[in-house]
C-alpha cells in the first residue's frame, strides 16, 4: 500500500528489534508498557509483536476500546430506547452486540426493533430527515476521535431544523483514565503507548501532566509495526535512562497542539463531565456532556424511558482486564462460555477489544 | 412475457409460472422442449461407484456487484466445490426464489448470466425450481444451486490428506470478491473499483490433478472466512499445523486499502474463484507453474508449508519476522456475501 509500506519494512523492523534488545541489556527488572488504544492492541498482534520483545519488555492493554469501556447501564439503556415505540436506534456496528444486562441490541433487531448501523453519525441524521413520523437515537460511544464528527452530526441537524434526532452520549476522554490508573499502586505502569488518532485531535502536549507530574513516560506511536517498535524503542530508552517526558513518534498525523477545528466542534457541543468507565468505575472529568444549547438533542433529557436494574455478568473479569491487570487468558469465561458468536464481556465483541484481539490471533 | 415484474401470481404453479419458465427461465437457462420436460432430470454417461454431490444458497445482497451477480455465483460457487472433491462438475439444479415486485430484466439478466457461466464451466443446469413470495418477505432473489459430479479417476484430494513438507499454493489475490460486494453495498468510493473474483475452477483443478495425481494432498477453495478459515479446518483436519508468510500473501492494493480503512483482514474475507492446493514439496514449483498458465491462475504463488510439528494450528510469520496466530473466522466479519 501506497504511502505505509515503508512503516512496514522488514529490514527497518528488524533493525529496530535489535535495537530494543540492545537498549535493555543491563535493566533490572521487568517495564510494563502500557497501550491505550484498540487500535494498537490490534496491531499489536496482528504483526506478531509481543513474539520479537525482550523479556523485560512487557505490554498491557488498557481501556483503549470505546465499545468496551461503555458501562452496562449504557447498553441497557439502548435496549430500551429500541424497544420504544416508533423509535429507531442508529449506532456504529460494534455496538450491536454488547451484552447489556438481560438483552443487547441484536436480540432486539431480531425480535422486531428498528436497530440501524451506520458508518457515520451524518447517515444517522439522514435517517431522521427521512423518517419524520420517527425519533432516532443515535448511541454516542468513543474518545475524541468520534467526538468531533458527533458535535458536528448536531450542528447539521439544527441546521436541518431536525427535531427528531437525539444522541444518547457517552464519549469518553483522554488522558483522565491513564492518570486513574497511575495513581492505582496495585498496577505499575512503566510507560504509556498513548493514543494515535485521539492525540491528532488533542495534541500530544495534553500527555503533559503525565509526564511531568506523575513522571509516567509517554511517546504518541502510529499503528503500522514500525510505528510501534520505534514507538517502543522511545519509551524503553526513556524508563532506561529513568526519564519521563512526551514525545512523538506520530509526528506526521499528531501535532503538539492538536487538531483545532476539531477541538472548537468538541468545545462548542460538549463540555466535561464526570464519567463511569466499565471496570475502573467513576473518573472525574473524563466525559463529555452536551452544553445546556445543545441538550434538545440529548436522549437521556428529552425522551425518558424505564431502565432495567443493570446486572454484571458473573466471572467476567472485563473490568481487571480493562485496567491491564489480568490478560484475556487469566478469565475463566475466556473462550469456554465467552466466545465472539456469544460474547459476556464487551472486550470480546469489539473488534478493538483485548479479548476478542487474543482470541482471533492469539500469541505463538 | 407481458409482465415487466414479478407477480405472486409467478408462483402459483398456474399459466403465469408457465409464462414465466417457458418464456424466460427454460429459453435462457436449459433450451429443454416442453415434451422432454419432466419431475427430474435423467442423467447419461454415469460410471463407476462414487458420484460427488453438493448444494449451496445465494442470498447476496446487492444481487448485481463489479464483476458478477447473483446468477453467475451461484453457479461457479457450486462448480467449484464439485471441483475441489477431484469430481468432474456435470449437472446443476437451479432453486430461484423470488420477491414479488422483482424486475424482469433483472432477472434475465441473472439467467443469461448462470447461462454463460454454466457454459464456461462445461455443466448443464437440468432441473430447477421456482418460487415467488410476498413482497418484503424475501429480497429480490434468492438462488439455490445443487450440483453433480463424476470422478474420472481414484484421487480424492480431501481435507485430512496434508502432510509435514506440503506447500500451500493459491492462485491469486485474496478477498476480492467479499470487498466487492461490500464496497457496492456500503456505497465506500474508492478510487479503484474492486471486482469480484468469481470464476470456475474445475478447469484447473483437472490439470492439477492430470498431472500430479496422487501429490495433490488437498483442494479447498477459501469462501466464507476466507484463507484463514479454511486453512484452519485442513488444519485440523489433517492434524498438522501450517505456517503462512505474511510476505508472499497476495493482496491486491485496493482491497489491502478497502481493508484497512473498514479495519477488516484479508485473510478472513470471503474469495469465490481461488482454490487453495496443499501439495507434496516435490513437486510444489511445477505445479506452480502449472497453475499460472491456466485460466484464473496466472497470479498464483506458495504462500506458506506445513510444518513438523502437528498440533493442528495456523501460524503466520510476520512482515517484520512476528509469529502470531491465526484462527477462524469468530462472528459474522461481513453478513450476506455470498
Amino acid at each position: 500500500m501506497k504511502y505505509s509500506s515503508e512503516y512496514r519494512d522488514p529490514a527497518l523492523a528488524k533493525a529496530l528489534v535489535a535495537a530494543i534488545s540492545k537498549d535493555v541489556q543491563g535493566y533490572d527488572g521487568r517495564m510494563t508498557l502500557m497501550e491505550v488504544c484498540g487500535t494498537h492492541t490490534m496491531s499489536i498482534y496482528q504483526h506478531g509483536i509481543r513474539s520479537l520483545l525482550p523479556a523485560q519488555v512487557r505490554l498491557v492493554s488498557g481501556p483503549g476500546c470505546p465499545v468496551c469501556v461503555t458501562p452496562i447501564s449504557y447498553v441497557d439503556q439502548a435496549v430500551a430506547y429500541a424497544r420504544r415505540p416508533q423509535t429507531i436506534v442508529a449506532t456504529f456496528g460494534d455496538m450491536v452486540r454488547v451484552p447489556g444486562s438481560t438483552s443487547n441490541l441484536q436480540r432486539e433487531k431480531a425480535e422486531g426493533a428498528d436497530v440501524r448501523i451506520v458508518y457515520s453519525p451524518l447517515d444517522a441524521v439522514s435517517i431522521a430527515e427521512k423518517n419524520p413520523e420517527k425519533t432516532v437515537v443515535f448511541l454516542g460511544v468513543g474518545f475524541e476521535t468520534t467526538a468531533p464528527t458527533i458535535g458536528g452530526s448536531l450542528l447539521e441537524a439544527e441546521k436541518r431544523n431536525l427535531k427528531n434526532f437525539f444522541v444518547l452520549c457517552a464519549h469518553k476522554t483522554m488522558p483522565a483514565p491513564m492518570i486513574a490508573l497511575t495513581s492505582d499502586p496495585e498496577l505499575k505502569v512503566d510507560g504509556y503507548i498513548c493514543p494515535a488518532h485521539v492525540s491528532a485531535v488533542i495534541g500530544s502536549d495534553a500527555y503533559q501532566p503525565l509526564a511531568e507530574d506523575f513522571g509516567v513516560p509517554c511517546v504518541v506511536t502510529g499503528f503500522e509495526p514500525v510505528d510501534m517498535l520505534r514507538g517502543i524503542q522511545m519509551l524503553v530508552r526513556q524508563v532506561v535512562a529513568g526519564e519521563a517526558k512526551v514525545e512523538c513518534e506520530y509526528s506526521r498525523i499528531v501535532k503538539p497542539a492538536g487538531n483545532q477545528t476539531a477541538q472548537a466542534i468538541l468545545a462548542k457541543v460538549f463540555e466535561p463531565c464526570d464519567a463511569e468507565w466499565r471496570g475502573i468505575g467513576l473518573i472525574p472529568e473524563s466525559g463529555l456532556r452536551l452544553r445546556e444549547a445543545y441538550q434538545k438533542f440529548d436522549a437521556l433529557i428529552a425522551l425518558p424511558v424505564e431502565v432495567e436494574e443493570p446486572r454484571e455478568h458473573k466471572g467476567c473479569l472485563c473490568g481487571e482486564i480493562l485496567k491491564g491487570k489480568v490478560s484475556a487468558k487469566d478469565c475463566p469465561l475466556f473462550r469456554k462460555t465467552c466466545t465472539p458468536e456469544h460474547p459476556i464481556g464487551a472486550c470480546m465483541v469489539s473488534s478493538e477489544g483485548t479479548c476478542a484481539a487474543e482470541y482471533k490471533y492469539g500469541d505463538c | 412475457m407481458k409482465d415487466d415484474i414479478i407477480l405472486l401470481g409467478h408462483g402459483s404453479g398456474g399459466k403465469l409460472s408457465h409464462q414465466l419458465l417457458d418464456e424466460l427461465i427454460i429459453p435462457i437457462l436449459s433450451q429443454v422442449d416442453q415434451a422432454e420436460q419432466n419431475d427430474a432430470a435423467v442423467l447419461n454417461g454415469i460410471k463407476g461407484d462414487q458420484i460427488a454431490f453438493t448444494t449451496d444458497s445465494y442470498v447476496v445482497d446487492p444481487i448485481r456487484f463489479p464483476g458478477g451477480n447473483i446468477g453467475d455465483l451461484a453457479v461457479n460457487g457450486t462448480v467449484n466445490d464439485l471441483a475441489m472433491s477431484g469430481a468432474r462438475p456435470m449437472a446443476l439444479s437451479v432453486g430461484l426464489i423470488l420477491e414479488e415486485g422483482l424486475r424482469l430484466a433483472e432477472l434475465r439478466e441473472i439467467l443469461q448470466s448462470m447461462k454463460v457461466a454454466a457454459d464456461k464451466a462445461g455443466v448443464k443446469i437440468v432441473t430447477g425450481d421456482t418460487k415467488v413470495v410476498p413482497r418484503g418477505k424475501g429480497d429480490k432473489i434468492f438462488i439455490n444451486t445443487s450440483g453433480l459430479g463424476v470422478f474420472d479417476h481414484e484421487l480424492r484430494p480431501v481435507g485430512r490428506g496434508a502432510k509435514p513438507g506440503d506447500k500451500v499454493l493459491i492462485n491469486g489475490n485474496i478477498g476480492d470478491h467479499g470487498m466487492a460486494v461490500l464496497a457496492s453495498r456500503e456505497g465506500l468510493a474508492l478510487q479503484s473499483e474492486i471486482a469480484t473474483d468469481s470464476a470456475p475452477l474445475n478447469a484447473m483443478v483437472a490439470r492439477l490433478l492430470a498431472e500430479y495425481g496422487t501429490a495433490i494432498h488437498v483442494l479447498r477453495d477459501p469462501t466464507r472466512g476466507g484463507v484463514a478459515t479454511t486453512l484452519k479446518e485442513i488444519a485440523l483436519q489433517s492434524g498438522v499445523d501450517i505456517c503462512l508468510a505474511e510476505e508472499a500473501l497476495p493482496v491486491s492494493d485496493a482491497v489491502a486499502g478497502a481493508c484497512a480503512i473498514l479495519g477488516l483482514d484479508p485473510l478472513f474475507v470471503a474469495n469465490e474463484g481461488k482454490l487453495l492446493a496443499i501439495v507434496a514439496a516435490n513437486i510444489a514449483e511445477d505445479a506452480l507453474v502449472t497453475m499460472q498458465t491456466c485460466e484464473f491462475g496466472e497470479q498464483a504463488v506458495i504462500i506458506g508449508e506445513v510444518t513438523e510439528t502437528s498440533a493442528g494450528r495456523v501460524m503466520m510469520r510476520t512482515a517484520i519476522g512476528g509469529l502470531r496466530a491465526i484462527e477462524m473466522l469468530a462472528g459474522e466479519q461481513l453478513p450476506r456475501i455470498c
